[in-house]
C-alpha cells in the first residue's frame, strides 16, 4: 500500500449528512441551485411544473373541487358539461369533474411511476453491480439474462405480462417493472465494471474488506449518479407506458381515475366533446414532457462532458 | 469472421431466452385455457379433448418442448379468439404492419436527421451564410430560436402519447376537415369494382403491381395519418440523437482542422461529421423500429388498420394467450434481427467495432 501514485485519486470524502449545515453552506448552496437554474431556464420551468403536479397530486382530496368525483360517484344532471365556471375541464359522460379526475388520475400515474422506478432500480442496480464487480462467468450469466429481457421492446414484455395477470394497478406496477430493470443492471454493470479497478477498490481489498462490504460501501454509491440521472429521464417514459397500458385496458380499472383510461373511456366522444380526450391526455403529455425536460437538464449539469451537447 | 460467429451465438442465445421467456409468460394465464376455447357450456367430455388437442395435459417441461419443436416446425398454436392459426395470422397481419413502420423510418432517416443538423448547425452560430441574401442570415436570436425550436418539437413529440396524437389527428384532418379517411386500409368498396391481388400482403406494393391504381389511390390516402403519427416518436429521438452526436462530434480534434481547411461549418457537418455519427443513430434506429412495432398496436387501434396490432389488441380483449404468444415472439425475433443486422453493418463500416 504504499505505491500510492497519484493517479489512484481517493473518494472525495461524503459531505457529512448527519451534522445541521452551517448558515453559510445552506447560503453557498442555495446560490450554487440558482446558478444552475438561470443556467439551465427549460429544465427550471420543467421542476416548478412537476413539483405543481406532485402537489396537485398529494393535496387531491383537499384542492380538487369536487373529492367524491375521485372514485365512482355519478351526477346523470350533469353529464358531459362544457368546461365553464362550475366545472373547469367540463365533465364526463357520468357527470364526474374532470378536473378532479385529472388531479386525482396524477396520484395514480405518479404513484405507478415512483413504484416502477423504484422496483427497477432495486432490482438492477444490485444485480449489476454484482455482475460489474465479480466479472467472469457470474457477469456472463447475468448480462445475457438482461438480453433476453432487453430482446422485448419495453411495453410489449409489458402488454404481454399484463394481460395474464388481473387487471389493476398493482399488475401494472409489475408488468413494466418487469421490462424496466433490465436498463438498470445493464448501465450498474459498465459503471461498477470501471469502478473495479480503481484505486481505493485496490486498498479496501488490501484491508481485508469483504466483498459483500465493498461492493455495497464503496462500489454501489460510485455507481449511483448515472442511475439517479436515468431515473429522471425515465420517469417521462414510465408515465407513456403505463398510460399505453391503461388505454389499452391493462391497468387500473374503473372507477380509479387514471389518464390513459379516461383517454380509452372518451375517444368515442371526441368528435362531439372534446374534453372528455384532450384534458386527461394532455395531462399525459405535459407530465411526460417536464420529466423529460428536466431529466436532460440534471444529465448536462452532471456530465461535464455533454455540456456543449446542451 | 470470429466476431461474426460470436455476435450469431449471441443472438441464437437471447432468442432462446426469448422463446423460453414468453413460453413462461403464457403458462401463468389466469383461467383454463381449454375452458376459453371450447366455451363455457361444454362438457367434460369435450373439454379433455380439447386438452389433449392443446397438449395441456403434459407436464411443464414437455410443454416447453412441444413448444419450442412447434415454433421450429411452423405450428405456432391455434389462436383462441380467430381459431386459425397463430403463424397464418401474424404473416397476413405482419405486413400491414410493416407498411405503417417503414413509412415512420423512411420518415425519421428524411426527416429526423435534417432537423438534428440544423439544430447543430444553429447551435454551432450557423446560419451567418450571405449566399442565401437576407433569409440566409438568422441573427443571433433567431440561431437561439431556431435550435430552440428543433429541440421543442423533438421533445414534443417524444413526449406525446401515440394514442393521443392518433385521436387528435385523426379528429382534425379526417372527421372534422375531411382530408383524409377515417379508418380502415383501403375502402372495401373497392374490393367489387377491382379486387386485389395479394401477392406480398403489402397494399400499396400490391396495387403498384398489378397496376390497381383505384386501390393504389385510396391505399395511399389512407396511409398518410397513420403514417405520419407512427413517424412522430422516431422522428423526434432522431433529431434529438443526431443534433446530440454532430455536436459531439464537431468537438473532436478533426473538425477544427477541416475548419481550418477552409470549410465551412455547414460542410464540417455535413461532410466529416455525420459518418462518423452515424454508428449510433443506426443503433438507435434498430432500437427504435422495434418501438414502433408496439407503437403500432395503439395506433393501429385508433385506425383500424388491419396490422399485428389490431391483431394483438383483439387477443389481450380475449386473453387469447397463444395470439399474444405469437405476436410477442414474432417483435422479439424481429427486434434481434435487425440489432444483428446493425452490428454487423457497422462492423463493415466501422473497423473499431471488430475488435
Amino acid at each position: 500500500m504504499t505505491d500510492v501514485s497519484p493517479t489512484l485519486a481517493p473518494p472525495a470524502p461524503a459531505p457529512d449528512r448527519s451534522a445541521p449545515p452551517t448558515p453559510a453552506a445552506r447560503g453557498g448552496q442555495a446560490r450554487r441551485l440558482l446558478a444552475l437554474a438561470r443556467r439551465d431556464l427549460p429544465a427550471t420551468v420543467g421542476a416548478v411544473v412537476l413539483l405543481a403536479i406532485v402537489l396537485a397530486a398529494v393535496l387531491a382530496p383537499w384542492l380538487a373541487p369536487y373529492p367524491g368525483d375521485g372514485s365512482h360517484a355519478t351526477h346523470p344532471l350533469d353529464t358531459l358539461a362544457g368546461p365553464g365556471g362550475r366545472h373547469w375541464f367540463g365533465t364526463d359522460a357520468v357527470g364526474r369533474d374532470l378536473l378532479t379526475r385529472v388531479m386525482y388520475g396524477a396520484r395514480t400515474s405518479l404513484t405507478v411511476a415512483a413504484a416502477v422506478l423504484t422496483v427497477s432500480a432495486l432490482v438492477g442496480v444490485p444485480l449489476g453491480v454484482i455482475a460489474g464487480y465479480t466479472g467472469g462467468v457470474v457477469k456472463d450469466v447475468i448480462m445475457r439474462i438482461t438480453d433476453v429481457f432487453l430482446a422485448f421492446p419495453a411495453l410489449l414484455l409489458s402488454v404481454a405480462l399484463a394481460t395474464v395477470l388481473h387487471p389493476g394497478t398493482g399488475s401494472a406496477i409489475i408488468a413494466i417493472s418487469v421490462g424496466w430493470w433490465p436498463w438498470y443492471a445493464r448501465m450498474a454493470c459498465v459503471t461498477a465494471t470501471g469502478i473495479r479497478s480503481r484505486g481505493f477498490v485496490d486498498a479496501a481489498r488490501c484491508l481485508g474488506v469483504s466483498r459483500i462490504r465493498i461492493m455495497a460501501r464503496h462500489v454501489l454509491p460510485n455507481a449511483l449518479t448515472p442511475v439517479l440521472v436515468q431515473l429522471s429521464l425515465d420517469a417521462g417514459g414510465v408515465i407513456l407506458t403505463s398510460a399505453a397500458l391503461s388505454y389499452l385496458g391493462l391497468g387500473p380499472q374503473e372507477p380509479t381515475a387514471e389518464w390513459g383510461l379516461m383517454v380509452q373511456q372518451g375517444q368515442d366522444l371526441f368528435i362531439t366533446d372534446w374534453w372528455v380526450v384532450a384534458f386527461p391526455g394532455l395531462a399525459i403529455l405535459l407530465t411526460a414532457f417536464c420529466f423529460n425536460v428536466l431529466g436532460e437538464g440534471l444529465r448536462s449539469a452532471l456530465d461535464p462532458h455533454r455540456e456543449l451537447t446542451r | 469472421m470470429r466476431f461474426l460467429t460470436q455476435r450469431l451465438a449471441q443472438s441464437a442465445l437471447v432468442i432462446a431466452g426469448v422463446v423460453a421467456l414468453t413460453f413462461v409468460i403464457t403458462r401463468l394465464v389466469p383461467g383454463d385455457p381449454a375452458v376459453t376455447y371450447a366455451g363455457p357450456r361444454a362438457t367434460p367430455a369435450q373439454l379433455t379433448a380439447v386438452r389433449r388437442q392443446l397438449g395441456l395435459g403434459a407436464s411443464l417441461p414437455d410443454q416447453l418442448w412441444r413448444y419450442v419443436t412447434g415454433l421450429l416446425r411452423g405450428d405456432w398454436g391455434t389462436s383462441l379468439h380467430t381459431r386459425r392459426g397463430v403463424l397464418t395470422d401474424i404473416s397476413t397481419a405482419l405486413p400491414a404492419s410493416l407498411e405503417l413502420v417503414g413509412c415512420a423510418m423512411v420518415l425519421a432517416v428524411v426527416v429526423g436527421v435534417p432537423l438534428g443538423l440544423l439544430g447543430a448547425h444553429l447551435r454551432l452560430g450557423g446560419g451567418r451564410s450571405r449566399g442565401l441574401g437576407r433569409w440566409g442570415r438568422w441573427g443571433r436570436w433567431g440561431r437561439a430560436a431556431g435550435d430552440g425550436s428543433v429541440r421543442a418539437t423533438s421533445m414534443l413529440a417524444v413526449s406525446v402519447p401515440v394514442f393521443l396524437l392518433a385521436l387528435a389527428v385523426q379528429n382534425l384532418f379526417a372527421a372534422q376537415l375531411g382530408w383524409f379517411p377515417v379508418a380502415g386500409e383501403y375502402t372495401s368498396k373497392l374490393n367489387q369494382t377491382s379486387p386485389l391481388e395479394h401477392l406480398t400482403h403489402l397494399t400499396v406494393v400490391d396495387a403498384l403491381l398489378t397496376g390497381n391504381w383505384p386501390v393504389l389511390d385510396s391505399a395511399l390516402a389512407h396511409l398518410v395519418l397513420p403514417a405520419l403519427v407512427m413517424a412522430a416518436y422516431p422522428v423526434g429521438v432522431v433529431a434529438q440523437m443526431s443534433r446530440a452526436a454532430l455536436l459531439e462530434e464537431s468537438a473532436a480534434p478533426h473538425a477544427r482542422l477541416e475548419r481550418a481547411y477552409g470549410f465551412s461549418r455547414l460542410q464540417v457537418l455535413t461532410r466529416f461529421s455525420l459518418r462518423p455519427a452515424s454508428g449510433p443513430l443506426l443503433a438507435l434506429l434498430a432500437l427504435v423500429f422495434a418501438f414502433s412495432l408496439v407503437n403500432a398496436f395503439l395506433v393501429e387501434e385508433v385506425f383500424d388498420w388491419p396490422g399485428l396490432g389490431r391483431y394483438a389488441s383483439a387477443a389481450i380483449t380475449s386473453s387469447d394467450a397463444p395470439a399474444i404468444a405469437g405476436v410477442t415472439v414474432v417483435v422479439a425475433l424481429t427486434y434481434v434481427v435487425t440489432n444483428l443486422l446493425v452490428d454487423l453493418t457497422q462492423a463493415v463500416i466501422d473497423p473499431r467495432v471488430r475488435l
